[in-house]
């Protein structure tokens, strides 16, 4: 490694990652960090145990249970034979190989991309992973973060490290203030929008200027969340002193000295001056408007405002074929308002909003109004620290009042894993991060948006601007 | 893994764009232990109609496409979600190939790991081997791994790039983790320097 060289913050973690350097470029890379859940983990240790392998590093993983548990009366057990299966697959894994879990009625529990953060397990020039693809969310931190599959889990169970080639870097840049009532969600998906959602194939986003630099950490985890929507292998964001406030006193995190000596650490990470990026996006943060999907994939998005696109105006033929099947699945009117959509189901969660600071932006919203007749609207939250907290503030309060059902913590309705399904031809706002077709439940349209416009279309029973109702 | 040096076969045309890996295999039948297993619901939504009956417009309904190994798709080919369980559902189904102009990059990667030759060729390829597929019986393409060529029907040989590091253990189907292991000890000296530069990062324990 050139010394003078002038480095990203990817650079910098993963020089510091790198255990060796192959003669092809792929380098074995180390991982600090491995959280690990019930979908994609029983294959991985079922081939420990074929081949006679230990887990190398038990103190550095965490497992938790969240995709499929039910998020009603969970006490009772899980009803569905192979979901619960799954959950007593990984119980009795962390039980053999020795690993830390979080046992599925402990506050700890939730979605493992808000417990890492939360519990002080995720933190800023780490590596870090996990068998699912918005592993992206922990790069807020700073940390290199990416998603990764069952056999690559099973290796990092073997190893502790990885196989890897280095990614390109793109800076996608958001310069300006935001306008209010403007959230972090909108931010991504205008990024999305505008690049694509394989606009960031091979490339790990940093995300910086001043309107990134602004948010708080829940905002910048959701940005975050989301970068694999645009392709991009990982998300990051240089850490600061939001960041270095948000880690202190987790109960994770280093304290006392070994603090001050990460802090060292941590404030040489953000890129270097003059580092080069092999791509450059930049957006006006002042001309980012409330956002909302219409289609079947994350950048098929459009202002609040806007109405659905037409096909036709589109050059290449697969695109517009495309683009149509969207047009039609989700059963919508070329031309048609946004807001003019009725929507049949809210859900307000998922590791991109289920934070406590997503919760609340819902709840004023929903406090001292009412959710509109016919509509099932929902609220989980990412874990149980955040359901306790909320709990203590009195915002489940007001939301049950509103006519939300307030859940146990877990991923739900995000994929219909568990019984919390769409059916089909239902109307859903969002605020997951993926609306594909029947990712939701078969049949199922999802448009994706923020906690605020989640909670106004609750209370409006159509697509609606939040700002309106501040 | 089993290896993956030359493959003949029938290659079924998919001209589909941003091919997700909830539509590879819906999120519902996540819920196995086990790898195999999952071919019968490989694309379920295209394949089935809501009463659970084939779809007879959908090409993997369809003779000879039935019996396909090779599958031929357009742009952002696996986008979405880390879930293994898309290679493992287009294995089981026999699929051993898949030509795209691009592939997402957690399930280009994934490919590899079960013995999958994902091969990236331009658009305008694509479209043309996507013509020779729709010949259906009468048209095999040849997928060489060694010699890095894609042969049509029509004998015309397309040379592909792929990793050869990837090659390598695809062609003799070794495991990573072997591979991996070999560099050990770089491992065990690796931690050891981190112990004392990275003290300040706690282990976990609950
Ligand atoms: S909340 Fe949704 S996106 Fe996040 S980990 Fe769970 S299933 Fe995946």
């Amino acid at each position: 490694m050139n010394a003078t060289k002038k480095r990203t913050l990817f650079d910098k973690v993963w020089d510091a990652h790198v255990v060796e350097r192959l003669p092809d470029g792929t380098c074995v890379l180390y991982i600090d960090r491995h959280l690990v859940h019930e979908v994609t983990s029983p294959q991985a240790f079922e081939g420990l145990r074929l081949a006679g392998r230990k887990v190398r590093r038990p103190d550095a993983t965490i497992a938790v249970a969240d995709h499929n548990i039910p998020t009603m009366g969970r006490a009772n057990g899980i009803e569905e034979e192979d979901s619960r299966i799954q959950v007593e697959t990984l119980e009795r894994n962390v039980a053999e190989f020795g690993v830390p879990y979080f046992p599925i009625l402990s506050p700890q529990q939730g979605i493992v991309h808000i417990i890492g953060p939360e519990q002080g397990i995720s933190l800023p020039g780490t590596t870090i992973v996990c068998g699912d693809s918005h592993t992206s969310t922990h790069g807020a931190l700073g940390a290199l973060a990416f998603g990764i599959g069952t056999s690559e889990v099973e290796h990092v169970l073997a190893t502790q490290t990885l196989l890897q080639r280095p990614a390109k870097n793109m800076l996608v840049r958001v310069d300006g203030v935001l306008r209010p009532g403007v959230t972090a969600k909108d931010i991504v998906l205008a990024i999305i929008g505008k690049i694509g959602t394989a606009g960031g194939t091979g490339h790990v986003i940093e995300f910086g200027g001043s309107a990134i630099r602004a948010l708080d950490m829940a905002g910048r985890m959701t940005v975050c969340n989301m970068s694999i929507e645009a392709g991009a292998r990982a998300g990051m964001i240089a850490p600061d002193e939001t960041t270095f406030a948000y880690v202190t006193g987790r109960p994770y995190a280093p304290k006392g000295e070994a603090l001050e000596k990460a802090l060292a650490w941590w404030k040489s990470l953000p890129s270097d001056e003059g580092a080069v990026y092999d791509t450059t996006v930049v957006l006006d943060a002042a001309e980012i408007v409330p956002m909302v999907t219409w289609g079947t994939n994350p950048e098929a998005v459009v202002p609040i405002n806007g109405v659905v696109p037409d096909p036709a105006v589109e050059a290449d033929e697969g695109r517009r074929v495309q683009l149509a099947r969207m047009v039609e699945y989700m059963g919508l009117s070329v031309g048609q308002k946004m807001t003019d959509l009725a929507i049949d189901v809210v859900f307000i969660g998922s590791c991109t909003n289920g934070r406590i600071e997503d919760i609340r932006a819902a709840a004023g919203i929903a406090k001292g109004r009412k959710v509109a007749p016919g509509v099932r609207a929902m609220v989980v939250p990412g874990s149980g620290i955040v359901r306790d907290l909320a709990e203590v503030e009195g915002i489940d309060k007001m939301l049950i009042e509103a006519g939300f059902e307030w859940r146990e913590p877990g991923c739900s309705m995000c994929l219909g894993m568990n019984p919390d399904k769409l059916t089909p031809g239902q109307r859903c706002a969002s605020t997951s991060n993926r609306n594909f077709e029947g990712r939701q439940g078969p049949g199922g349209r999802t448009h994706l948006v923020s906690p605020a416009m989640a909670a106004a279309a609750a209370i409006a029973g159509h697509l609606i601007d939040p700002r309106e109702f501040t | 893994m089993d290896a993956f040096t030359k493959l003949t076969g029938i290659a079924a045309p998919m001209p589909m764009a941003n091919v997700d890996t909830d539509k590879i295999i819906p999120g519902r039948f996540l819920k196995t232990i086990k790898r195999t297993g999952l071919g019968v619901h490989l694309f379920d939504a295209l394949r089935y109609d809501a009463e659970g009956k084939e779809r007879e417009e959908f090409v993997l309904n369809r003779e000879p496409y039935r019996r396909a190994e090779i599958l031929i798709a357009h742009e952002n080919f696996g986008c979405g979600s880390s879930r293994e369980h898309a290679p493992w559902a287009l294995l089981d189904f026999g699929i051993r190939c898949v030509i795209a102009p691009d592939f997402a990059d957690i399930f280009h990667t994934n490919t590899f790991k079960n013995g999958i030759l994902p091969i990236k060729l331009s658009r305008e390829i694509c479209d043309q081997l996507m013509e020779d597929a729709k010949l259906g019986e009468n048209a095999r393409i040849t997928v060489d791994l060694e010699a890095q060529v894609v042969v049509r029907p029509n004998g015309e040989e397309i040379p592909f790039e792929i990793d050869p590091f990837r090659k390598h253990l695809l062609l003799n189907g070794l495991d990573d983790i072997g591979q991996t292991l070999q560099h050990a000890p770089r491992i065990d000296s690796y931690e050891a320097v981190q112990k004392t530069e990275k003290s300040w990062m706690p282990g976990i324990s609950v």
